[in-house]
C-alpha cells in the first residue's frame, strides 16, 4: 500500500474522530436518565437496608423500593456546621449527591487534620428520617465515610431519636482486604451494633471498636468487637465514627435535633 | 478434525475453534491476564465482564476489518484505539443504565477493557488482514476463549472463597452455623494467579506443543 497524502491521513482522522464521538455522546445523552434512576434506586436500597426496612440480598422490583421509601423515609437536608435543616433552593433532598457535593468547592470545605482522614466535608448533607405511624420520626440515618486500611469506606448510620442509641451500622462501599477487613460489611458482625450507646457519662463520643471481644451491650454499651486480623480496619470504623458525630460532622445536627431546635 | 457438520468454511471454522484452546489468549499468548485477576472473585461479575469484552471484541474487529484498506498505516494503531475506547464507553454506559449492581462491581475494569491486550492484539494482527465476516468469528473465537478462563478461575474463586455460585450458598460457612472454612486465599488476586497456572498447566499436559522451547 502506497503512503496516502498527508490530507487524507488527517481527513480521515477527522471523520473517525467524528463518527466515535457521535457514538459515544449519543450512549451517554440516551442513557442517562436510566443511569440517574439506578443511583437514586441503589441509594433508597442502601438506606432502607440500614433502617432494617428491607432484608439484605432480597430483591424487590424497583417499584417497590420506591413504595417502601416513600412509605417510610423523608429525605432532609441540613447546613451541618450549623445543624439546621437547608432551606436553600440549590439542593432538594431526593437527589442530593453528598459525594460530588463535598468534591465541589464552592459547597465544600476542607477537614480539619482527622484521624479518619476525611478530606472535604460538605456544607450541606442529606440525612433520613425514618418515620414510624403518625409522621413521627423514629431513627435518623446518617451517612458517613472514612478511612480503612486501604481505602475510603462509605455507609449509613442508624441513631436512634435520642441521638445516642445506635440502631445500625452498614459500609455499602469498601475496599478493604476480603476476608480480614472487607468483614465491616458482615451481617452477623454488624448486627452487634444495634443498642450500642454513642456517648459516655460525660458526653464524650465513646463508641469505639475495641480489639477482641467486646461482650454483649449491657456489660460494653460503647464498644464493639473488632474485626479479627484488621485491627487498621476497625480503627477506620472508630475514627470515622469519631469524626462524623463530632463537631465537624454530625454534632450539631444531633444536638439541635435532640433539643427540638433543628428548625 | 472430524468433516464438517456446519454450513461454516474451514477457515472461519478455525478463526472461531483455534482460539478456545488451541491458541487461546490468556492461556497461550498470556494476554488480559489483569482483568482475570481482577474480576474473578464472582461468576456473575466475571459474565458480565465476558460478555462486556466479546461484545467489545466482536465490535472493534468488524469495524477495523471494513475500514482496512482505508486506514492510513502511519495512523493506523490510533486509529484503532480510538475505535476501542469508543465502544468500551458506550459499553460501561449501557451496563450502567442496564445492569448497574454488576457494573458497580466491575467499576474501573470494563473501562479498562481499552487496555486489554486481547481487542487490540486481534485488531492489528487478524482484522487488519482479514475480512469482516473471518474477523467476526475470530472475535467470537477469542472472546469465547477469554470467556472460558475467567468462568473457570471464577467457579473455583467464588466456590472455595466463599461458598457461593452466583451468590447463592453451597457451602455452609463455619461463621454462619455451616461447616465450611473459605479459603482466604481465593477471594484475593493471587489465587487467580494459581488458578490460571493451573489451567495453563493442564492445557499443556493434553496439548504439549504449546510449551514453549527451552
Amino acid at each position: 500500500m502506497s503512503q496516502p497524502s498527508v490530507a487524507y491521513t488527517i481527513g480521515f482522522a477527522a471523520v473517525l474522530c467524528a463518527v466515535c464521538s457521535v457514538l459515544v455522546a449519543g450512549s451517554a445523552l440516551s442513557l442517562k436518565d436510566m443511569q440517574e434512576a439506578n443511583k437514586i434506586l441503589d441509594r433508597r436500597k442502601k438506606v432502607l437496608q440500614v433502617a432494617g426496612l428491607m432484608k439484605e440480598g432480597a430483591s424487590l422490583e424497583p417499584a417497590q423500593i420506591d413504595t417502601l421509601f416513600d412509605d417510610n423515609i423523608e429525605a432532609r437536608l441540613v447546613v451541618l456546621d450549623e445543624g439546621a435543616y437547608y432551606d436553600g433552593q440549590q439542593f432538594t433532598a431526593n437527589s442530593f449527591d453528598q459525594r460530588k457535593v463535598a468534591k465541589d468547592p464552592e459547597f465544600s470545605e476542607v477537614a480539619p487534620k482527622n484521624a479518619a482522614k476525611v478530606g472535604r466535608v460538605p456544607e450541606v448533607a442529606v440525612t433520613f428520617h425514618v418515620k414510624g405511624e403518625g409522621g413521627n420520626v423514629n431513627q435518623l440515618i446518617l451517612p458517613i465515610e472514612g478511612k480503612g486500611l486501604w481505602s475510603t469506606m462509605y455507609g449509613y448510620l442508624c441513631v436512634e431519636t435520642d441521638t445516642n442509641t445506635i440502631c445500625g451500622i452498614t459500609f455499602y462501599e469498601h475496599g478493604e482486604t476480603p476476608g480480614l477487613g472487607g468483614e465491616v460489611d458482615n451481617p452477623s458482625w454488624k448486627a452487634q451494633w444495634p443498642g450500642r450507646e454513642i456517648h459516655d457519662a460525660e458526653g464524650n463520643i465513646a463508641i469505639k471498636v475495641v480489639k477482641g471481644k467486646a461482650g454483649p451491650v449491657e456489660t460494653a454499651p460503647h464498644q464493639v468487637d473488632g474485626l479479627s486480623g484488621a485491627t487498621l480496619t476497625s480503627n477506620g470504623v472508630t475514627n470515622t465514627l469519631q469524626f462524623w458525630l463530632g463537631e465537624n460532622g454530625w454534632g450539631p445536627y444531633l444536638d439541635n435535633f435532640k433539643s427540638g431546635s433543628a428548625g | 478434525m472430524s468433516a464438517p457438520r456446519t454450513g461454516f468454511t474451514k477457515k472461519q471454522r478455525d478463526a472461531l475453534i483455534d482460539p478456545l484452546f488451541n491458541n487461546n489468549p490468556i492461556a497461550l499468548q498470556v494476554l488480559g491476564i489483569c482483568s482475570a485477576l481482577a474480576v474473578t472473585t464472582k461468576m456473575e461479575a466475571a459474565l458480565v465482564m465476558c460478555v462486556a469484552l466479546t461484545a467489545v471484541l466482536i465490535g472493534s474487529n468488524v469495524a477495523v476489518s471494513l475500514i482496512r484498506d482505508k486506514i492510513p498505516s502511519s495512523i493506523r494503531i490510533v486509529v484503532q484505539l480510538t475505535i476501542i475506547a469508543s465502544l468500551v464507553i458506550v459499553t460501561d454506559q449501557v451496563l450502567k443504565a442496564f445492569l448497574f449492581d454488576v457494573s458497580k462491581q466491575l467499576s474501573v475494569f470494563v473501562g479498562l477493557i481499552i487496555t486489554n491486550c486481547i481487542v487490540m492484539g486481534r485488531a492489528e494482527a487478524y482484522a487488519m488482514q482479514n475480512g469482516p465476516v473471518l474477523s467476526f468469528f475470530d472475535a467470537v473465537g477469542n472472546g469465547l476463549g477469554y470467556s472460558i478462563i475467567l468462568i473457570f478461575v471464577a467457579f473455583f474463586r467464588e466456590l472455595l472463597g466463599s461458598g457461593k455460585l452466583f451468590g447463592i450458598q453451597l457451602l455452609p460457612l463455619y461463621t454462619e452455623g455451616g461447616w465450611y472454612n473459605p479459603n482466604g486465599l481465593m477471594v484475593l488476586a493471587p489465587g487467580a494467579f494459581f488458578l490460571i497456572g493451573i489451567f495453563i498447566w493442564a492445557l499443556r499436559v493434553w496439548k504439549p506443543d504449546q510449551i514453549e522451547a527451552e
